[in-house]
């Protein structure tokens, strides 16, 4: 009886089972990159805003601090979005005619206010806190990057829990100094971790095991 | 859902409650029960315990078929995964133009204001979320508050936000403006002022406020012959009546718990409701709770014709037939040594012989530590008598104070209705203003207000909803709620609170000062210009915005209290004769309803489906009577297997010539050849929530009978009703679950508590230890100072965004309530002991729930906290299947109204709201401590103890829940872990609950064992 199968098919076996596995395998990379892609994370997407606001030119030229407008980043859960009235202290005397800037006069004369678009937008089920963060030694520029460089805003991190972890199962890798928080430009150095421990002690944060029980976030 | 009866349906309990009851007492083999079914033991009972899920739980019962259903599944399924690939809708973030000074985003503001309900003002700290009031708080520095609220007032949230509530001012129906009718008022008052006002009438509820007093004067004084009439359902003409009768004019009377080590209640439910009811069962608590340095306690004897919370934690409660009430007022006040006092005839009191002559002495052995409070509802004279026992006991000025009434004009509201009704139906009254209430509905059926209101030319009213009464009159205008208005109000000892608005009116609604103010001929003045205005001529202060800015902020005007008076009560009118008792046939007793009141909450959700005291019943009234009554009468019910559903037979009640139907319920305790109706239900006009369910109570009431009555008949109708009760959800399998003794048994042997359960060694264990290092949340709740009044339900429902799930649902076991108060009896059940005993999650250290979940959703915290994740649950329902204490609720349906735009507006930002499909339950208000925990952290310090209040626990009247932080052994929750009275609910299980239980103490007259 001639055989069934030429010695090719033992080869071809081989790469359609590797094959196979592999096609498995790459499904499944596939599917968590793009979960981590910023097509759904929306990191680096630039958003666009009603008023072409340039963080670069009010924090990185002006010089202007983040509390200025951000005003209850310190003691509140939410940082504060500026009041038209906080745009038109400087605004109703310099380029007090720009047209850049119709819409916030606009909204000083009608009224009606500025429907800015969430850059940073976490689910409803996740309860974050600036303040917690702020007076622990978490700079601004840790979570959202050197938005003293940015135009436009956008998101640097990808706001998934896996990222949130990172900090808080280690949070000596990020803490800075509290008199550095609102420093743009606040790099770790190469002793981090020596200076980390200190200010994780210094600053009382707590263990791991409480930064990542789950209702520190979710309730 | 009424439906044919089948004879098997009817008679289940019947023979063996026969038995029980003619069985000798104290003989019955159980000592805890739950339910007349589980005492029984009835087939369907034990077929339910044993089932694991109530039978049909899980089955699918709608109309839409199953293949259907899966169909439609499928296709939802595919359109689901697809509409899963795109993005989040984008957020926007409105600021605002000009940030307000002291709005924080994030940051809740509290301010002061008060609730004026039932004739008294309850002062409240509501919080406000940017702008929006989403939770009720009491006012500590409040004299009748202290720091705790009631049902209703932490319901009243909802009802500022139901969206059923009156939008639109109306003119025959038709949407109508201010400014017309301002035009109509106008015109109708230059009409009125030519005759002085002869056409004019005023219908206000009780007045409290002492700015619409004046306003009301003023109207009075400008229109010499307009009258003003006051009427509400829940009337306490009878307290009234019978100050006058004791002291020849109307008195307040204030009672001072604390001092008191005996205390009488001649059917007074004081701890539940009345004015005064949330101060006086502090009080009342504090004197009785048992703990390291403090083992007295007081003794409290209840004799009533309705069981009601306060007769349940008597320590002797004796159920009477109303009609009996008056001869055992005589009968102790003869027995203390009031001057010459008819003496009761008939043989009714020798059964009570031996429980008078005890009450008797133990008051003569407390003279001046001793309290006889008599309730709203009794007659007059029983008032008076009350207050002459507590003269001749010298309780006056200890105990007992008088003082003004807090009602700004007290009249006998009854004469006052009827009044009205006489001159409308005469044709005298061309024009009546109604001021809130709903007369149409709550008048008593014998006073025809409704046809006597059609005679009135120009009928107005204002009101919170577009009621019954509204629907008959030719102008509606929407009230403003009291927490979109300005007002003032006086708490039960006069003090005035301000009532300050929490937000602009959402439908434009107005008070009742800016009615009046039209009527004087202001149309301008806003309400908070009047109220302003009034107390700038009261103050007298020199710096006035100083002044009012403190009585704002403290939520109490100071130096308002009444002082107390003195005055003697005479006793020449207990010298005439007694009223017969011989009376004849069933008694009937009104009552208003332990959760919608006399209907005005009929609408709130909330309340319609909290379980009510002691019968746990919910979405319904029903008429309680006795098991021996129903026995007599050949009346019934059954469990049905779905877990809520309690069948019972829809009985006919007669009273004088009128009758209405509704559903007949045995209820352990309640006096024989007696039957209570509860008023609130039956409405026509509520809303969508309280829409015709239940019966009319008012149907058969009449000013002869506002309370009790005698000559009322029942006939059976054969048709069974369906009513969703929760005392069988979530059973426990007849363990003995609350501990009860004695205080004498107690004090003897304190380890009596642990007799009866034992529990495991501490590392008796598979699982590894957990190590706290920070906190250690636990939770203590103390049976003997709970008095079941349900508070805490409510309040846990508004803080944590409990959805409300409907009568169908809660009869399959589904509502969704995170703390439930469970009502246990000891004892005989024509006369049972209750206990309530409120259950929340028990916050295991070694939680069965945790090590079932296959998706992790529900993990322990490093703090002890049994945390759900509701973005990971799927639903499986292991881990409530795991639960021995059966505190976990499952969203079987899409609960929660993700529409209504005036719901989001109500919740508490701080909580999630959960889907379908997701398990929830009790999380300590993790939310409070996460707050807590921040604000101390970036201060360096610690949560101090009492910091953190969990909702249920800064409601509570009793302070019966006490909350806090085990590694601190000078909390509060550490000490009364302490105690020796501490107990873990089924301890034995080894999953060391950080929420444990202070055994229930009663302190009987040993006289009286037994008894």
């Amino acid at each position: 009886m001639p055989q069934l199968f030429r010695p090719s098919a033992n080869s071809i076996s081989r790469i359609s089972i590797f094959g196979a596995v592999f096609i498995i395998a790459s499904a499944i990379f596939l599917v968590i990159a793009f979960q981590r892609s910023s097509y759904i994370t929306k990191a680096y997407v630039e958003v666009e805003q009603p008023v072409q606001f340039s963080h670069k030119h009010h924090v990185g030229d002006d010089g202007i601090d983040c509390r200025y407008c951000h005003t209850a980043v310190e003691v509140s859960s939410s940082a504060g979005m500026p009041s038209t009235q906080t745009c038109m202290n400087c605004h109703s005397q310099i380029w007090a005619d720009s047209p850049y800037l119709e819409p916030v006069r606009e909204s000083w004369r009608t009224g009606r206010p500025i429907e800015w678009n969430r850059v940073h937008d976490l689910p409803d089920y996740v309860y974050f806190n600036h303040s917690i963060h702020v007076n622990k030694g978490i700079g601004c520029s840790t979570c959202h990057g050197r938005v003293d460089l940015m135009p436009t805003v956008w998101q640097v991190a990808s706001l998934q829990m896996e990222w949130c972890l990172q900090c808080h199962r280690a949070p000596e890798k990020f803490v800075r100094p509290r008199d550095q928080i609102f420093n743009m430009e606040w790099q770790p150095g190469p002793d981090q971790e020596r200076l980390g421990r200190e200010l994780v002690k210094a600053y009382e944060i707590k263990s791991p095991a409480i930064l990542t029980s789950c209702s520190t976030c979710h309730r | 859902m009424a439906r044919e009866a089948t004879p098997q349906e009817l008679v289940q309990i019947r023979p063996r409650l026969s038995t029980l009851l003619h069985k000798a007492q104290q003989e019955q083999g159980r000592r805890f029960w739950r339910s007349l079914e589980e005492l029984c033991e009835t087939p369907e009972f034990i077929e339910y315990l044993q089932r694991e899920f109530p039978h049909g739980a899980s089955e699918w019962h709608d109309p839409v078929g199953r293949r259907r259903f899966l169909k439609l599944m499928g296709a939802s399924l595919a359109l689901a995964g697809l509409s899963g690939c795109v993005y989040q809708p984008q957020e926007k973030i409105v600021p605002y133009i000009r940030q307000p000074e002291e709005i924080v985003p994030g940051k809740p503001l509290f301010f002061a204001t008060a609730m004026p309900f039932a004739g008294e003002a309850i002062g409240l700290l509501v919080r406000s979320n940017e702008g929006r009031p989403t939770k009720i708080e009491g006012n500590p520095q409040h004299p009748g508050s202290l720091g705790a609220t009631d049902l209703w007032a932490q319901a009243s949230i909802l009802q500022l936000y139901d969206p059923d509530r009156s939008r639109t001012l109306l003119y025959l129906g038709d949407i109508s403006s201010w400014s017309a009718f301002l035009g109509a008022v106008r015109t109708a008052m230059v009409n009125q002022g030519g005759k002085q006002g002869a056409g004019l009438r005023l219908l206000t509820e009780t007045v409290i406020s002492p700015t619409l007093a004046d306003q009301i004067k003023a109207l009075l004084q400008k229109y010499p012959a307009a009258k003003w009439h006051q009427y509400e359902p829940v009337t306490r003409d009878n307290v009234r009546l019978g100050a006058q009768m004791a002291f020849g004019q109307p008195v307040n009377a204030i009672y001072r718990f604390d001092q008191a080590a005996r205390v009488v209640a001649l059917d007074a439910d004081f701890l539940f409701r009345g004015p005064g009811h949330l101060r006086y069962a502090r009080d009342f608590a504090n004197r009785r709770r048992v703990v390291a340095d403090q083992k007295d306690m007081n003794r409290l004897y209840v004799a009533e014709s309705s069981p009601t919370v306060t007769g349940s934690i008597a320590d002797h409660r004796l159920p009477v037939k109303p009609s009996e009430i008056e001869a055992l007022a005589r009968a102790i006040a003869a027995g203390v040594g009031v001057g010459n006092v008819a003496a009761p005839t008939g043989e009714a009191l020798a059964k009570y012989g031996s429980w008078i002559d005890a009450v008797v002495r133990d008051l003569d052995q407390h003279r001046g530590a001793s309290i006889v409070v008599v309730g709203d509802e009794q007659p007059p004279v029983v008032h008076a008598l009350g207050h002459a026992i507590n003269a001749a006991l010298g309780n006056v000025g200890r105990t007992v104070f008088y003082t003004d009434p807090v009602e700004a004009n007290p009249v006998v509201q009854t004469e006052s209705l009827r009044e009205l009704v006489a001159d409308m139906e005469a044709g005298r009254v061309e024009m009546l203003v109604i001021l809130g209430g709903n007369p149409v509905y709550t008048a008593p059926a014998d006073i025809p207000f409704r046809t006597a209101l059609e005679r009135v030319p120009l009928r107005i009213h204002l009101g919170l909803y577009r009621d019954e009464t509204a629907d008959l009159c030719h102008w509606h205008v929407p009230e403003a709620h009291y927490l979109e208005s300005w007002s003032d109000a006086r708490a039960y000892d006069g003090t005035v609170s301000i009532v300050q608005p929490l937000i602009a009116p959402l439908y434009q609604g107005k008070t009742a000062h800016e009615i009046l103010a039209v009527l004087n001929d202001q149309p301008d003045r806003t309400s908070y210009d009047v109220v302003r205005e009034y107390w700038q001529r009261q103050a007298g202060a020199a710096d006035f915005e100083r002044w009012w800015r403190r009585a704002l902020h403290d939520g109490v005007v100071p130096d308002t209290a009444f002082t107390a008076r003195t005055l003697s009560a005479r006793t020449d009118f207990a010298a005439a004769p007694p009223t017969s008792t011989s009376a004849q046939g069933l008694e009937i007793v009104f009552r208003p309803d332990p959760s919608i009141y006399d209907g005005r909450f009929a609408n709130l959700g909330w309340l319609q489906e909290l379980p009510k005291p002691l019968t746990k019943l919910t979405w319904d009234n029903v008429i309680y009577l006795s098991p021996r009554t129903a026995e007599r009468l050949g009346l019934d019910r059954v469990v049905g297997s779905r877990g809520g559903e309690v069948w019972s037979e829809i009985v006919e009640l007669r009273f004088e010539g009128r009758t209405v139907r509704g559903p007949a319920y045995l209820v352990p305790g309640h006096p024989d050849d007696c039957v209570t109706v509860f008023m609130g239900y039956g409405r026509e006009r509520a809303g969508r929530v309280g829409n015709k369910i239940g019966y009319n109570a008012s149907a058969i009431r009449t000013t002869g009978a506002m309370w009790a009555g005698a000559g009322a008949e029942l006939r059976r109708t054969g048709e069974a009703y369906q009513l969703a009760s929760t005392q069988l959800h979530f059973l426990m399998e007849g363990r003995d679950l609350v501990r009860a003794t004695i205080l004498e048994e107690y004090m003897r042997n304190p380890e009596v508590v642990h007799e009866r359960g034992h529990e495991p060694p501490e590392d008796l264990s598979l699982y590894p230890q957990y190590q706290y290092d920070g906190y250690r949340w636990a939770m203590a709740i103390d049976v003997s100072a709970c008095i079941g009044c349900n508070a805490c339900v409510v309040a846990c429902q508004a803080e944590n965004n409990i959805p409300v799930v409907g009568k169908e649902q809660v009869a399959r076991s589904r509502e969704m309530h995170w703390l439930r108060v469970d009502t246990y009896y000891e004892g005989d059940p024509e006369n049972p002991t209750a206990y309530f005993q409120p259950i929340p999650c028990q916050q295991c250290e070694k939680a069965p729930c945790e090590v079932v979940c296959p998706v992790n959703a529900t993990v322990h915290s490093a703090e002890g906290l049994n945390d759900m994740v509701y973005n990971r649950c799927v639903g499986t329902r292991y881990c409530s299947n795991n639960c021995p204490y059966k505190v976990r609720r499952f969203n079987y349906l899409l609960y929660q109204d993700w529409e209504t735009p005036t719901y989001k507006m109500m919740r508490n930002p701080e909580v999630t709201i959960r889907s379908r499909g997701v398990m929830e339950k009790c999380t300590y208000c993790v939310q409070r401590i996460q707050a807590a925990k921040i604000e101390a952290e970036k201060d360096g310090r610690r949560v101090r103890d009492g910091e953190v209040l969990t909702a249920c626990q800064a409601v509570c009247p009793t302070e019966a829940i006490v909350f806090g932080d085990l590694n601190d052994p000078n909390s509060r929750v550490a000490k009364l872990k302490a105690e020796k009275r501490n107990f873990s609910l089924l301890g034995e299980l080894n999953t060391r609950p950080r929420t444990s239980y202070l055994a229930a103490l009663r302190n009987p007259n040993p006289e009286l064992k037994g008894a």
